[in-house]
């Protein structure tokens, strides 16, 4: 499947599912022509639509009616934020997000506030969990329109109380969105919320597929274009292809995340034995099942990608040398924890027990000859 | 008097190596004041005071850290 390397970033993109792999090429065949049209062809394109909404949304547990699909993660968490708030704005202008958000969700939140709304970001603690009290008062004040909360970090793994948060919102009548992108397709789903996206490539769907839910009741406007409401423009075959492989995902999760926890376990068990001055972060037993974050004291966060891309690991990190603006990841800033040196490990369908015990095995070696290089042993 | 460490355009982990080499050289309850304009420097340091068992004191100014040995 081309994926020869250890590939450990499954949270920024999950490899193709064979699923999706086997609908795409089907659907490329059988779904190209325009589904608004009459003729027989174009019925069967709506047909392949239709059965990808219904299947999506019966994995989700919503009706096909309250499912859009997007161009990606991104465009829905946009969607969400800035057509709930458009809707509500006889009630107030007042966004509530966790600081641990997703910068998509921070960059629609940046676009409200550019357009004269306000946005009051709500601190985590330092497992990265939302601080509930805050987040249940920032929603109770006059004004709030909409409440934003993601289902588990993307950065440490963290699960967030999306159930409680959204009691407290429901109280006040406030919206609560929850960006589950790194939940769909892995773990339940929590209750409780008005708005909720997802992304197809972190469950191993094609890239530029995102899924948005309004559940009925919920007022919403359509901010973007919206020609998603008539299909015309959508990608069709990547759309046949994200529903496919969120039913196969679906089906495997359970056993996945047995064995993704138990490898999760391992690695930061034996990452914080045996590389000295490391900090694992984010909640040990409450957090996502594949996805583990560590921080090695005095190491250069870009060089260790790149030692670990040598040795065939890909992983990702929230070091703020390996950022495009370079500035460190805002949900290890949130946290308070060491943003150096830091790596994030997450594990895929295919990622093999050898994988990361070759991982293990070579990372003390790598920290330790980046330690030696500048010169940092003993401090 | 607070003795000043200068890493200012230095990125990070330079800074905190560079707090990490200086503290242990100044008597138990001395101040450094640590000058840093690295965007990561703002968390590092208060976390390196943690893991270290030293007492971080706050950021007087933008840019300016000031630590205190307690270890
Ligand atoms: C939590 C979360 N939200 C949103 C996104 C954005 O999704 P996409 O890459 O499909 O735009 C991502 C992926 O980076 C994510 O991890």
């Amino acid at each position: 499947m081309g994926v020869s390397e250890a590939y450990f970033d499954t949270a920024s993109a999950a490899p193709l599912h064979p699923a999706a792999r086997q609908a795409l090429a089907a659907a490329l065949d059988d779904g190209w022509a325009d589904p608004a049209r009459l003729y027989s062809r174009a019925r069967r394109a709506r047909q392949l639509l239709d059965a990808a909404r219904g299947a999506t949304a019966e994995v989700l547990g919503v009706r096909p009616d309250e499912l859009s699909f997007t161009a990606g993660g991104t465009a829905a968490a946009h969607a969400a934020v800035l057509g709930a708030l458009a809707a509500r704005e006889r009630v107030g202008r007042g966004l509530v997000h966790s600081a641990i958000e997703h910068s998509a969700v921070l960059h629609a939140a940046e676009r409200h506030v550019a357009a004269g709304g306000t946005a009051h970001e709500v601190g985590v603690d330092r497992l990265g969990r939302v601080d509930l009290a805050a987040f249940a008062d920032a929603a109770a004040q006059p004004g709030t329109a909409l409440a934003a909360l993601i289902s588990a970090s993307h950065e440490v793994g963290t699960v967030q109380p999306v159930e409680a948060a959204g009691e407290a919102c429901a109280q006040h009548g406030v919206p609560l969105y929850v960006d589950a992108a790194q939940s769909v397709g892995r773990v339940p789903l929590p209750f409780g919320w008005s708005l909720l996206t997802a992304s197809a490539h972190k469950w191993g769907g094609p890239p530029g597929v995102g899924l948005l839910v309004v559940r009925k009741g919920t007022r919403f406007v359509q901010t973007g274009p919206s020609e998603e409401r008539t299909d015309r423009s959508t990608d069709l075959p990547a759309i046949v292809a994200a529903a496919a492989s969120l039913r196969a995902a679906q089906a495997e999760a359970a056993a996945l995340a047995e064995r993704h926890r138990v490898l999760v376990d391992r690695i930061r068990a034996t990452v914080a034995a045996t590389v000295p001055d490391v900090e694992v972060v984010g909640d040990p037993a409450d957090r996502l099942p594949h996805l583990v974050t560590f921080s090695c004291l005095y190491v250069d966060g870009e060089a260790l990608l790149h030692a670990l891309d040598r040795r065939g690991f890909a992983v990702s990190s929230g070091s703020s040398c390996t950022s495009s603006t370079l500035t460190p990841s805002h949900v290890l800033v949130a946290m308070g924890v060491l943003s150096h040196g830091n790596v994030r490990v997450s594990l895929h369908r295919d990622s093999t027990e050898a994988d990361v015990d070759r991982f293990l095995a070579e990372l003390p070696g790598i920290v330790a000859d980046l330690r030696a290089e500048a010169g940092v042993v003993d401090l | 008097m607070t003795e000043i460490l200068d890493c200012r355009g230095q990125r990070c982990p330079l800074p905190v190596i560079a707090l990490a080499r200086r503290l242990p050289e100044l008597p138990v309850g001395a101040t450094l004041r640590v000058l840093a304009d690295d965007p990561a420097a703002a968390t590092d340091i208060p976390a390196w005071c943690r893991m270290r068992g030293q007492h971080y004191l706050g950021s007087p100014e933008t840019h300016a850290f000031d630590v205190r040995r307690d270890v």
